[in-house]
Formats: C-alpha cells, sequence, structure tokens
C-alpha cells in the first residue's frame, strides 16, 4: 500500500529508574503541532495496542517529542525491553487532546506526582515563559525513582520536592508539599496536579477547602483518542465528558476520582493474562539455547 | 434476440445464495454468505424485465444502471457488467454485501410487486468480487492536472472523492485519523459480512491511481484546516469524517464497567483484532451475557460479534417493535437464525450494579406501539407498572452517534446545531475551497450514500477548480474544429499511461 513514508524513528532513549524510562521520537509535524497538555497514542508494532502517553516535552528545532513511560503491564514493560534509538514505532498518532489553557494566572503551583513530573513539565515551562510566578512540588516514592529535578527546578521560582520515606526532600506526600506552599502563599490563584488519580483526588481535596481553582489530566483507558469509542468516558459535574476530546484536563473539583479509578480496573484479569504470557515469553527467548 | 419476459415467463423463485449454516458461522468471523457463481448469477439475471421505466434505477441513490449492468451479465459478460456497474458505482462488491436494498433498490423492483425482487445487491457484489479475483480495474488513463487535494476521513465518501479527483489528475492524499484507512468498512462492519480482504482490494485500487494515504493523522490537531488550504498549499478539501461520536442513553449506571459502545467494541474487535487476545494486545472484555440496545445495523453487528466471541447468551433489546427496527432485512434475519433472542418493545431504564462496580442486569419498561411520530414510525410509549429484570453481565450501547467534534473545536467551519457541517447545495463547506459529505453532513446513513456524496462532491471541486468533466463533453471556446473533430468527438478522458 502506497502510505506516505512517515517513520517514527526513536532518536533518543534514557532511563531513569528500572521503571521509568524516557523515548525522544523524531516526527517534525508533531513536534510542530503540539501544545502542553497534548498526549499521543503509540502502538510499537503492529499487533500492538494503542497506548496514550502524555507528551512531555516537544523540540520544534529537532522535530522531535518526549515521552515518559513507566513500564507497567505488558506493552509498556515491552516498549522498554525493545525500543532504543534506531528502532521505530509503528505508529503514532497525535497530538490528542485539547491543549492546557495557560490562562492568566499570576502565580501557580504545579504539582508532579511520580511520572507526572513529565507531563506537567511542559506547562510549568509555558507558565513560566508567560510571566506567571510559578511553584513546583513534585513527589516521588523515593530519591532512586527522581528524574528530571534539576529541569523542573530551572522552570520554577520556587520547588518543592517530597518523598514519602524522606530520601529526599520534604517527608511526605505532594498533598504536604501543597500545605506548604498555599501556607507562604496566600495568593496561589491555580494549581495544576498530574500524577496517579489518589494523587489528584488528595490535591483537589486540599485546594477545595482553600478555594482554589484546580485542574487535573485524566488518564482513562482509551482506544482511538478521536471521540469516536466513549471508552475514556469520565464523569466530570455530573455529566458524561469524553476525555480524549473534552478533557485530558478537568476542574479537579468537578471530576468523580472513584469512577475514574473503578474504570481504570475494566480489563484487570486480562492485563494479568497479557503480563504473564509476556514474562512467560520472555523467559524462554533469554533461556541458554540447548545446542 | 428472445421472445420479451414476462413475470409469468422468468424464474419465479429467486436464486438462492448459499449461506454457511447457522450453528457452524455463528462461532467464526469467515463470512456468512458465500457469493454466487457464473451460474447462478445468470440464472438471477433472467428474472429481469429491463422495465423502460427503471423503477430500481430510481430505488438506487446513486442511480446504478441495473438493468444495464444485468443484461450484461445474461450475456455472460461479466466485464462488461463491472464496466456498467463502475459508471456509477466505485465499490460494488461492498455496496453489493452491504446496502439495504430492500429500501432501496430492490424495494422497488416490478418483479418484487408479485414475487421476490431480483436480486440485484446479489448480482452487483457478483461482479464486484470477480472484478477483486481476476485484477480489473477502470482506471482511466491520467492526465496529471497541477492540482493538489487533500482527503479529511478514509470511508466510503472519503474514498470515492479521492477516486474521481484521482482520476481527474489531481495529485490526492487521503488523511486518516487510524492506522489503517476504510472508515466504518474497517473498524466497524465485521469480517463476516465484509470481509477485510474486500476492503483491502478498494484500497489498493485507489493506491493504483496514485492516491496517498497518510495514515495516524488527525486533522484538526495534526494539520489544522486552516493550515491544509493555506500554508500546506491544497487547492481543495474534502471533509468525509464521518459521524463516529457514540450516544449512550444516560440511564443510571452507564459508568459501570462492562458497559460499552458499540463502536468500542466493534473496534476493539475489528480493527484492533482484539478477538485474537492474547496473540494480540487489545482486550476484549465482553462477558457471558450480553445485551445490546439498539436494532440497527451497528446492533447487529454487535450481537453477532459477541455471539461468535463465545458469549452464551445475547439480548437484543430495543424499544420499538421488528417492523421498525433500522437494520437491513437480511442482517436481522440472520441475526435471528444465529440464536440471538429479541427483546422487542422493551426499553431499558437502569443499569443494575453487581456490588463490585460491574454489570448484573439491565432493568426495563416494557412498550406499546401509540400514534407515528414525525419519522411516520408509530412513537413507543411505556406501559405502565410493566418493569422487568434482564440478566448480563455486558450492556453495549449502539442506538446511534452524533458529530464528532474535533473538526468544530478547530477550525470555523459552520456547523448545524446538531454539530454537522453545514454545506450548500455543492457540497461546499463555509471554508472556501472546502467540501464536505457523508455522514459528517447527514448524520449517520448508508455506505451508498456515502459514496455518492464523495462523488458528489468531487464534481463539485472540479468545477472550482476549472477542471473538465471527463464525463461531459468539453468545448473550449473557439476551437471546435480543432485537428478536424466536433468537439462532442473527441476524447478527453483519454490519457497518458502511467
Ligand atoms: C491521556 C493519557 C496520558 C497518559 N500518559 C502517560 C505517560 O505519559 N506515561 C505513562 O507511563 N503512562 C501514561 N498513561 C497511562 C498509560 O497509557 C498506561 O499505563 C498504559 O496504557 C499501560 O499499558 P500496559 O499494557 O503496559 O499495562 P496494562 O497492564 O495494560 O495496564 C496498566 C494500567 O494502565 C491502564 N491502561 C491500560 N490500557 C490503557 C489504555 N489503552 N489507555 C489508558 N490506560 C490504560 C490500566 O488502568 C491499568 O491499570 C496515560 C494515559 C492516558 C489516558
Ligand atoms: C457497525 C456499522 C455497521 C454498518 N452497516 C451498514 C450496512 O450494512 N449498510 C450500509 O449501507 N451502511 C452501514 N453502516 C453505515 C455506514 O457504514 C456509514 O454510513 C458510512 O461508512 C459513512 O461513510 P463516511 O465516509 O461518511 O464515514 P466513515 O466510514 O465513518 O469514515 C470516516 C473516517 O474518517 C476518519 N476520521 C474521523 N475524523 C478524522 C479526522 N479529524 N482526521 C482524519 N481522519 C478522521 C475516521 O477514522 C474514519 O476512518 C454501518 C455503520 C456502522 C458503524
Ligand atoms: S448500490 Fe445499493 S441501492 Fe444501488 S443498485 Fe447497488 S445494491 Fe442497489
Ligand atoms: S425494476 Fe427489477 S425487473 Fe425492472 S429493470 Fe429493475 S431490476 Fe429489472
Ligand atoms: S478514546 Fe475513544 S472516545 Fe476517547
Amino acid at each position: 500500500m502506497s502510505v506516505a513514508d512517515v517513520a517514527y524513528d526513536i532518536v533518543g532513549r534514557e532511563d531513569f529508574s528500572d521503571v521509568t524510562y524516557l523515548l525522544e521520537i523524531r516526527e517534525p509535524d508533531l513536534a510542530r503541532a503540539a501544545r502542553p497538555g497534548q498526549f499521543v497514542i503509540v502502538m510499537s508494532h503492529p499487533e500492538g495496542e494503542r497506548v496514550p502517553l502524555t507528551i512531555a516535552d516537544f523540540d520544534r528545532d529537532r522535530g522531535t517529542i518526549t515521552l515518559v513511560i513507566q513500564a507497567m503491564g505488558k506493552t509498556t514493560r515491552e516498549m522498554q525491553a525493545g525500543l532504543r534509538p534506531g528502532s521505530s514505532l509503528y505508529a503514532l498518532v497525535g497530538p490528542l487532546g485539547r491543549p492546557s489553557e495557560i490562562g492568566t494566572a499570576k502565580t501557580v503551583v504545579c504539582v508532579g506526582g511520580g511520572l507526572g513530573v513529565a507531563p506537567i513539565y511542559p506547562q510549568a515551562r509555558a507558565l513560566k515563559e508567560r510571566g506567571a510566578y510559578v511553584i513546583g512540588v513534585i513527589g516521588f516514592r523515593n530519591k532512586t525513582l527522581v528524574f528530571w529535578e534539576d529541569k523542573f527546578r530551572a522552570v520554577c521560582d520556587e520547588f518543592i520536592i517530597c518523598s514519602d520515606d524522606g530520601s529526599v526532600g520534604i517527608k511526605g506526600l505532594v498533598t504536604d508539599g501543597i500545605k506548604q506552599a498555599t501556607a507562604a502563599h496566600p495568593d496561589i490563584d491555580e494549581l495544576i496536579a498530574i500524577g496517579p488519580p489518589i494523587m489528584m483526588r488528595g490535591c483537589a481535596e486540599v485546594t477545595r477547602a482553600l478555594g482554589i481553582h484546580t485542574v487535573v489530566s485524566l488518564n482513562p483507558i482509551m482506544v482511538d483518542g478521536t471521540g469516536m469509542c466513549g471508552g475514556c468516558r469520565v464523569k466530570v459535574g455530573g455529566r458524561t465528558r469524553f476525555a480524549c476530546v473534552d478533557g485530558p484536563e478537568f476542574d479537579a473539583h468537578q471530576v468523580d476520582f472513584d469512577d475514574l479509578m473503578f474504570r481504570l480496573a475494566r480489563f484487570k484479569p486480562e492485563e494479568k493474562i497479557a503480563l504473564e504470557r509476556w514474562q512467560q515469553g520472555c523467559r524462554i527467548e533469554s533461556a541458554p539455547s540447548v545446542p | 434476440m428472445a421472445k420479451k419476459r414476462t413475470i409469468r415467463s422468468i424464474p419465479q423463485g429467486r436464486t438462492p445464495m448459499v449461506e454457511r449454516p447457522a450453528a457452524e458461522r455463528a462461532r467464526d468471523f469467515a463470512e456468512v454468505t458465500c457469493g454466487y457463481t457464473l451460474d447462478e448469477a445468470v440464472r438471477e439475471s433472467e428474472r429481469c424485465l429491463f422495465c423502460p421505466d427503471e423503477p430500481c434505477v430510481r430505488g438506487c441513490p446513486v442511480g446504478i444502471d441495473i438493468p444495464g449492468f444485468i443484461r450484461q451479465i445474461g450475456e455472460g459478460d461479466v466485464r462488461g457488467a463491472y464496466d456498467v456497474l463502475t459508471g456509477t458505482t466505485l465499490l460494488p462488491a461492498i455496496c453489493g454485501r452491504v446496502c439495504p436494498q430492500e429500501t432501496q433498490c430492490e424495494g422497488v423492483c416490478t418483479v418484487g410487486q408479485s414475487l421476490e425482487p431480483v436480486a440485484i445487491g446479489r448480482l452487483e457484489r457478483f461482479v464486484g468480487d470477480r472484478a477483486i479475483a481476476e485484477g480489473w480495474s477502470s482506471r482511466p488513463d491520467i492526465e496529471p492536472c497541477a492540482f493538489t487535494v487533500a482527503i479529511v476521513g478514509s470511508g466510503p465518501a472519503g474514498m470515492a472523492c479521492a477516486a474521481d479527483l484521482a482520476k481527474a489528475g489531481c495529485a490526492v492524499t487521503v488523511f486518516e485519523a487510524f492506522q489503517q484507512p476504510g472508515g466504518v468498512l474497517r473498524y466497524g462492519i465485521p469480517d463476516f459480512r465484509l470481509p477485510n480482504e474486500v476492503v483491502d482490494a478498494e484500497i489498493a485500487k485507489l493506491t493504483r491511481l496514485g492516491i496517498t494515504f497518510r495514515c495516524n493523522t488527525v486533522i484538526g490537531r495534526l494539520f489544522t484546516l486552516d493550515q491544509l488550504v493555506g500554508e500546506m498549499g491544497f487547492d481543495a478539501v474534502f471533509i468525509g469524517v464521518g459521524a463516529g461520536a457514540p450516544t449512550f442513553a444516560d440511564i443510571p449506571g452507564e459508568s459501570l464497567n462492562g458497559v460499552i459502545s458499540a463502536n468500542e467494541l466493534l473496534t476493539r474487535c475489528n480493527l484492533m483484532r482484539a478477538r485474537e487476545f492474547p496473540e494480540r494486545d487489545t482486550p476484549l472484555g465482553v462477558g457471558r451475557r450480553v445485551a445490546v440496545i439498539g436494532a440497527g445495523n451497528t446492533a447487529m453487528d454487535a450481537m453477532r460479534v459477541c455471539l461468535r466471541l463465545g458469549a452464551e447468551e445475547v439480548l437484543c433489546v430495543y424499544r420499538r417493535s421488528r417492523d421498525e427496527a433500522p437494520a437491513r432485512a437480511e442482517e436481522l434475519h440472520h441475526a435471528e437464525q444465529e440464536g440471538i433472542t429479541f427483546h422487542w418493545l422493551t426499553d431499558p431504564v437502569e443499569i443494575l450494579d453487581d456490588g463490585k462496580r460491574g454489570v448484573r442486569g439491565l432493568r426495563c419498561q416494557r412498550m406499546e406501539l401509540g400514534e407515528p411520530d414525525a419519522s411516520g414510525r408509530r412513537r413507543p410509549v411505556p406501559v405502565p407498572g410493566s418493569e422487568i429484570e434482564l440478566e448480563c453481565d455486558t450492556v453495549v450501547f449502539a442506538i446511534g452517534t452524533n458529530a464528532n467534534p474535533i473538526l468544530g473545536q478547530t477550525a470555523k467551519l459552520r456547523l448545524d446545531k446538531r454539530g454537522y457541517i453545514e454545506v450548500d447545495e455543492e457540497l461546499a463547506t463555509s471554508m472556501q475551497g472546502v467540501f464536505a459529505g457523508g455522514d459528517i453532513v447527514t448524520g449517520a446513513a448508508t455506505v451508498i450514500e456515502a459514496m455518492g456524496a464523495g462523488r458528489r462532491a468531487a464534481a463539485a471541486m472540479k468545477r472550482y477548480l476549472g477542471l473538465a468533466d471527463p464525463d461531459v463533453p468539453y468545448a473550449p471556446a473557439g476551437d471546435a474544429g480543432l485537428f478536424g473533430f466536433a468537439a462532442d468527438q473527441r476524447d478527453h478522458a483519454r490519457v497518458r499511461v502511467a
């Protein structure tokens, strides 16, 4: 088939820990179109699944986008095992979702939990470029998982890092970091939080009491990312919204996080089967071959 | 020529088409019907009366010369029949399979007034399949012109528009959001009704016309319409993005796990091949007892897919009666044969929680038919105190679609109040040089109507670009006698072999 030759070549990779890795992919049109808050859908091979991943960075001069991925289940581990500079993706579509509204808020807190540090970064940078006073709050389970600290720090006027075990920064959750920030700055206009649903819910609860407008980026299960399957539906303000076209960012105080978390567990049995089957395959392949 | 045919002299019964037995086919994805052989096709062609007033032609949304192609089959000239068909349709193997013939061409066939109508769809499919098997194409030699055209969406509307413009010499690029082209033909209609090879063959024909497909490209996101007509330099654009956004009924329990849209189910199954999980990575998540809400083609496809995926029982829940079911007659019939349980006049009011955020059942209300509504169908009204509970673990919504919002969000296109793109009689949108057709203009309709719209738009775009229509003898003012040929004798569809 004469399909236009658009290659999705991996041109960079960095491993932050055993479970988090960065891929830099060359696709100049995508790099040019990408805006903070948007995501892509990736298929690593023709038999693969369509996996949504946030655009963590883009470089228009180099014509690349950056993804930061956490190895969770079969697909993201298989990508971790197989993709490096020189290999390429079978499909890459985006940028999807509505771009973030960089707004007019003067003092903004950008919260990234774990992997969420990556997707919040381009927003923090855009806010900084716009002249806002940016307070970064990032949290990790422990010191070994920390990544992009310097990069993030560089776009923040103030920077708070937290860890569950106290091995870096303040000992506590990002919500503790937020409390510290809000105590010091009663004039905070907006808070943006990206991370696991449970963390985003925690942030929403803290800011609800303080009346701070809060935005979260939701990560429901997706298929097409263009509004045609309804799989990504979330409940916001009592209404059904499709996260891929109406979001992924929503007003945190309106989001039904319980609903999101239950829906994320939709394919638990299948995810387990896929992962176990893949791990078994890996063991067979890596077993010494019998002459 | 033989004696004039009359309703009495023709074969009285329709030539049956071989079908795989329901019990066998309901467990796999191979095609249900097997198509005519040449002998069968010729025999069926003998049932056509060649009516001078050709009611069937008017019944076909694109006006195919039906008696013309049937005559060729009767003469054993399948290639000739193909050439007649492709004068109008580009997708005979597809429309022969999926058109709702009973409400279109066959619904008004004269023979149908006293006997079963001529099997026009089956004959068309026979010719289309033969063309694919033999590798025929009606490729005119193309004289390139200077224009470049972008087509957004690779469903039947986009495919048809692309083909006509490519034949007129334009350099055509089709942008498709998914990783493979074909639109609903690919992700929606399952293989047992429309095998993927048929869609592949049609796409391959388009690529032989020089059309480029650029998949993984969402217009409105990667490129905006403004960019297409601006910096990217496309001289004209056609939008055929379909009406993909699924609707849910807004009843309690809709966000439970186990509640999905037919679009999601079919996309996972057909495009992503989730039915081969875990060989393929995409899971499906369909349970043992599936209730499908709706009774159109999408609903029938969803139900029959679930059966094939191993569901023990599949229920159809529809608030009107069988007579109002919008599905093609053949699909409804096949679904019944395959053992779907139908609950007509039944309206779901709540999806019941199993306590673990999964589905335990569907609470429904019985309905009865009241006065006809605006569409002429009798309006279902609830029967008081008639609630029933149906046991199921999966609920599939197949109750229609809305306009996809992406293009509307990202371009200054005039939309109607339901979000569909507004066009004039030339299928031109409010943006200069941008045309639209198919489901995104009309709302969910049929393959043949979308294809027809694509072709009408192509004709309008040729006029917009100032290209001659190869079907109309073209007489530039002042050179009537060039090379001694009168204008109408000159062959303007002639041209260079690529
Ligand atoms: C808008 C959006 C942005 C995202 N951005 C990132 C990112 O930047 N980095 C990152 O590592 N992850 C991101 N995710 C999550 C990522 O898509 C999933 O982790 C991935 O699909 C898991 O696939 P798997 O086969 O490895 O794991 P699985 O075993 O299949 O699943 C692991 C978990 O991921 C979730 N998941 C599974 N399939 C999907 C799917 N098709 N869509 C969404 N979630 C799914 C499930 O809830 C499950 O709990 C994002 C998700 C969304 C919707
Ligand atoms: C399950 C199902 C069964 C059906 N059965 C029948 C039947 O038996 N007979 C019949 O006549 N009709 C049937 N129909 C209806 C018929 O398929 C549609 O009317 C027809 O396909 C509409 O064609 P289209 O070209 O307008 O759009 P579509 O076929 O919907 O194609 C649109 C394409 O555009 C792509 N797209 C969308 N947005 C963008 C974007 N922004 N950028 C790039 N690409 C984009 C989509 O991915 C898609 O591939 C059925 C429909 C469904 C869903
Ligand atoms: S395209 Fe459809 S309606 Fe027209 S003749 Fe063929 S089957 Fe009949
Ligand atoms: S109406 Fe029926 S019998 Fe008459 S020409 Fe058409 S197909 Fe033949
Ligand atoms: S992912 Fe399919 S509608 Fe959002």
